[in-house]
């Protein structure tokens, strides 16, 4: 048999040593202002595992979900519960060493994974019924959902109410941040060329005719929805642990039209477009504020610009940046342009298919 | 599974009857197909033929009536229940995935025998390497069967028309199913691509022991290679039988306007 | 059952500016099977073109600080604003959706969230982010139906949502140009090829959609007048619910949609899960679209196979 998990292993490991690396490299760097650009990169490795789960659900599966953020609540609220109730407290009571940030890690990356894991249950519960909708009517309801969901933790005061959670552990960083978008990337790249990314495709191009092929749509729906949501919580569950702050206003469907906006942006179905698309949009506004203050401007115009930005990409260029297409097909179509020869080709095949005679 | 008695029938339908809202667009139709058979079912626009294979196929659900495949009761079943028993379509109205290559078009057709779960496709083990050279061979096995393999990598979108409708078959065959239905699949072609289709039709059916149900407006490409036909008139049965039979029954005639039964319906 | 008659009235008033708003939504989707999120914030629009509409007048009129109430100035206002908000609701439709009308559909509803990011940020940059209190328009009089407390602006808002969704109504179902938007709705091709002039009944029906959101904005403001750039979001959303609730597309259905939904709420606010307020339009929507996926007034499409 061959060892299939060999490859994974060090792909892992060598993965792991360049995100550590990364980080060290990026802390030692003597930039003035650093430490705030460090975050806005934290910030855009959050916006990556938001763009590309929510692009498996809108991109690849083709159902028009605007709940991301509830979803994303989700998985900040619950795994902050287990962090701040009780991994925090327990470690507090642990003397300061290794052992202690061993721990810390293994009870984060816990947590991380149990928001997910019940943010991805309620994708399940969510998709199920209402996957019978369709279009609009399927967005207005996750939309709906991701309002409910953010009211619901507005009311458990147990988790700070509408006054918010402060204090929530800030055990989130710049390696974990990068190796879950990363996660986020390889599993959304390895599902698409598979048989389930194919069902997926097929139902977004036409569910009528992937049911009559033997796909189960209802069923890959569903399973779009249920993986989406789980990188959707495991987001949440980074942000709230980067912030050290949880506030239901974090999550209103203005941050739903973020994600979604990346995604649209970067071309509906191309991962490589929501990465771009993801660091474009949680940059641009940082980027603007430097612009502000370098015009000593009092009030604050980043969102107005922002959003003209936002009109006039759509106008100039409504299937995105890359289109369905990621961005090393676009490259290697600029490199091999034949035209001579690959036109002359197709000249032949066309005479072929329309001539009188196609037998063998 | 039954013991396999190789002429059992793969499809019967009994007085199959659909209603939508006051209008009773089938009434009693009856039909069984055995393997190997290919059946034509014509009759003039309206008359119900895409509507009986949309209630084959688990599209509708008739009101009344039985529907059973190899053995199996499917009134209640989902299309893609209906397609794991071994009944693949094509449509009058091309669906193609026709932002997909045309190698994924025909392993998405595929996809009952290529599946597999979720862990095997995110962790690439050797399962999942298998399952996808096999998908890749059977695929464009189907592709050079119709002369399709040189377009494998181009979206569906931009084949010529003709290809698109070979397509169609190519992806319903995938499958593997033990009947096909086919919705029209001359429509718009010209004569010589008729003619070829016909041939192709032919030889599919041989090469995988099929059973092919085939929905018709040329009566050329019907009388030319269906072993038996049924001719529909709002939503009844007027005529069953061989060609010859048909082409001479009186009812007929009439039903497709005192016209001779050999010119365009 | 003065409590109950109570909640009803309140739900009625609040419930009949959310018909108004939801009207547009209902006629821009019906027409262009576009979501158009900006909807909302051209409520706000209105709102703040009165508060703005009563300074000038102020000014102009010589008085120092705040208007005194007058049914004149309170028309002048209302007209202000609707010319303001119809404006901007057909430079909307020309420069934002009119180019993406051949584009995919999420690509004109990805713009309709710019434009609605653009009023609210555009609005907070202009207007200032801080509330502000919307002048008196009209004296307020403290009316008592057997016992019953209302204030002569529920009443207002009551009878001027009335007289709208009345004459609404006889556009579309008793003027040439309502026969017209009736079949572009109905189908979009067809309709042109026919010869109706589309573009015009397109903007037409923005024009209308945000003069009815001018109207709404200024109600608003009368009977809640703590007014904010982001104020339009909520009502907008409920709005639209409301649209789906009636069954989208179908005007009718809006203005009951609409009703119910601010009926339900009034209930909720006045019992014991009254924090659950903005929650309940939701939850409304999610049962109503499980069981009747149409709407209430929506006529159910199956996909032609």
């Amino acid at each position: 048999m061959r060892k299939w998990w060999l490859k994974d292993i060090v792909l892992l490991i060598v993965g792991l040593a360049v995100l550590v690396g990364a980080n060290y490299i990026l802390q030692v760097l003597p930039i003035q202002g650093m430490a705030y650009y460090f975050r806005v990169i934290i910030l855009i490795g959050i916006s990556i595992t938001l763009a590309v789960s929510l692009n498996i659900i809108n991109g690849h599966a083709g159902q028009f979900s605007l709940g991301h953020a509830g979803f994303m609540a989700i998985g900040a609220y619950l795994s902050a519960f287990v962090t701040y109730f009780y991994a925090s407290p327990y470690l507090e009571k642990l003397p300061e060493g290794l052992n202690r940030l061993v721990l810390q890690n293994v009870f984060f990356l816990g947590a991380v994974l149990f928001g997910g894991l019940c943010a991805a249950i309620a994708g399940y519960l969510v998709g199920l019924p209402s996957l019978r909708l369709r279009g609009d009517y399927l967005a207005i309801v996750t939309l709906g959902f991701g309002e409910i969901i953010r009211v619901i933790f507005l009311n458990v005061e147990k988790l700070g109410g509408a006054r918010g959670l402060s204090g929530v552990p800030a055990w989130s960083n710049f390696i974990w941040v990068y190796f879950f978008a990363w996660m986020t990337v390889l599993v959304s790249m390895r599902l698409i060329k598979s048989s389930i990314g194919r069902a997926f495709l097929a139902v977004r191009e036409d569910e009528i005719a992937a049911e009559a092929m033997g796909v189960d749509t209802t069923r890959y729906k569903v399973q779009a929805f249920v993986i989406g949501s789980f990188f959707a919580g495991v987001a949440g569950g980074l942000y709230g642990h980067y912030l050290a702050y949880l506030n239901p206003a974090m999550f209103t469907f203005m941050k739903s039209f973020e994600v979604i906006t990346m995604v649209v942006l970067g071309g509906l179905g191309s991962i490589s477009g929501s990465i771009v698309a993801a660091i474009i949009l949680t940059f641009l506004p940082e980027g603007l504020r430097m612009a502000k203050e370098f015009l000593h401007m009092n009030s604050d115009p980043r969102m107005v610009i922002y959003s003209i930005l936002l009109i006039v990409l759509m106008l100039t260029r409504p299937q995105g940046l890359f289109g369905r297409r990621e961005l090393w097909e676009i490259l290697a179509r600029r490199k091999d342009t034949v035209p001579k020869e690959t036109r002359d080709q197709d000249k032949g095949k066309m005479n072929r298919t329309s001539g009188p005679s196609i037998s063998e | 599974m039954k013991a396999a008695d190789p002429n059992a029938p793969l499809l019967e339908a009994t007085s199959v009857t659909i209603k939508f809202g006051g209008l009773t667009a089938v009434s009693d139709f009856n039909l069984i197909v055995r393997p190997h058979e290919l059946i034509g079912l014509i009759g003039p626009n309206g008359a119900g033929k895409t509507t009986i294979f949309n209630m084959l196929t688990g599209v509708y659900r008739p009101t009344e009536g039985e529907i059973r495949i190899a053995g199996v009761p499917t009134v209640s079943f989902k299309p893609y229940q209906i397609t794991a028993l071994g009944v693949a379509r094509t449509f009058q109205n091309i669906r193609l995935f026709k932002d997909l290559t045309v190698l994924n078009n025909v392993k998405i057709g595929g996809h009952i025998h290529y599946k597999y779960s979720g862990a095997t496709a995110v962790l690439h083990t050797n399962h999942f390497h298998e399952a996808e050279a096999i998908a890749e061979e059977e695929a464009m096995k189907l592709l050079r069967i119709f002369d399709l393999d040189s377009r494998a990598r181009t979206s569906a979108r931009n084949l010529p028309y003709g290809d698109q409708r070979r397509l169609e078959i190519a992806r319903a065959l995938s499958a593997r199913p033990k009947l096909l239905l086919l919705d029209e699949p001359a429509a718009g072609l010209n004569t010589g691509e008729t003619l070829a289709l016909m041939k192709k039709i032919h030889e599919i059916r041989d090469r995988f022991g099929l059973a092919v149900l085939l929905i018709e407006h040329n009566m050329e490409l019907v009388m030319g290679i269906c072993e038996r036909i049924l001719v529909l008139n709002y939503g009844r049965t007027i005529a069953q039988g061989p060609p010859q039979q048909i082409q001479q029954d009186p009812v007929v005639i009439e039903a497709y306007l005192g016209e001779p039964a050999g010119s365009e319906a | 059952m003065q409590t109950f008659l109570q909640n009803l009235l309140n739900g009625i008033a609040s419930g009949s500016i959310y018909a108004l708003i939801a009207l547009g939504y209902t006629m821009v989707y019906g027409i262009l099977k576009l979501i158009n999120f900006a909807h909302g914030d051209v409520f706000m629009l209105g709102s703040f073109m009165g508060y703005y509409g009563a300074r000038m007048y102020a000014s102009v009129t010589h008085q120092p600080g705040a208007p005194a109430p007058s049914w004149a100035m309170a028309g002048i206002i209302l007209v202000f604003a609707m010319l303001v908000c119809g404006t901007f609701g057909y430079l909307n439709e020309r420069i934002a959706y009119r180019p993406l009308r051949s584009a995919p559909r999420i690509a004109s509803l990805i713009t309709a969230i710019g434009v609605s990011f653009f009023l609210e940020f555009g609005g907070q940059f202009v207007f200032g982010p801080d509330p502000k209190f919307f002048p008196t328009l009209i004296e307020k009089h403290r009316l008592n139906f057997f016992g019953i407390v209302t204030t002569s602006y529920q009443v207002i808002v009551l009878v001027v949502a009335l007289i709208f969704m009345v004459m609404l109504q006889y556009i579309i179902y008793g003027t040439k140009f309502g026969r017209a938007m009736r079949a572009v709705s109905f189908n979009f091709e067809t309709a042109s090829l026919m010869g109706i002039p589309t573009d015009r009944i397109i903007s037409t029906t923005f024009i209308i959609g945000s003069v009815l959101a001018a109207v709404a904005g200024i109600l608003f403001g009368l009977a809640y007048p703590k007014i904010d750039p982001l104020m339009g979001i909520m009502p907008g959303l409920k709005a639209f619910v409301a649209a789906v609730l009636g069954g989208i597309g179908n005007v009718p259905g809006a203005m009951v949609g609409g009703l119910l939904i601010g009926v339900v709420e009034a209930f909720v606010a006045g019992s014991s899960f009254s924090t659950y307020r903005d929650a309940i339009a939701f939850v409304i929507l999610i049962l109503i679209l499980l069981f009747r996926p149409s709407g209430l007034f929506g006529k159910a499409q199956a996909e032609k196979v």
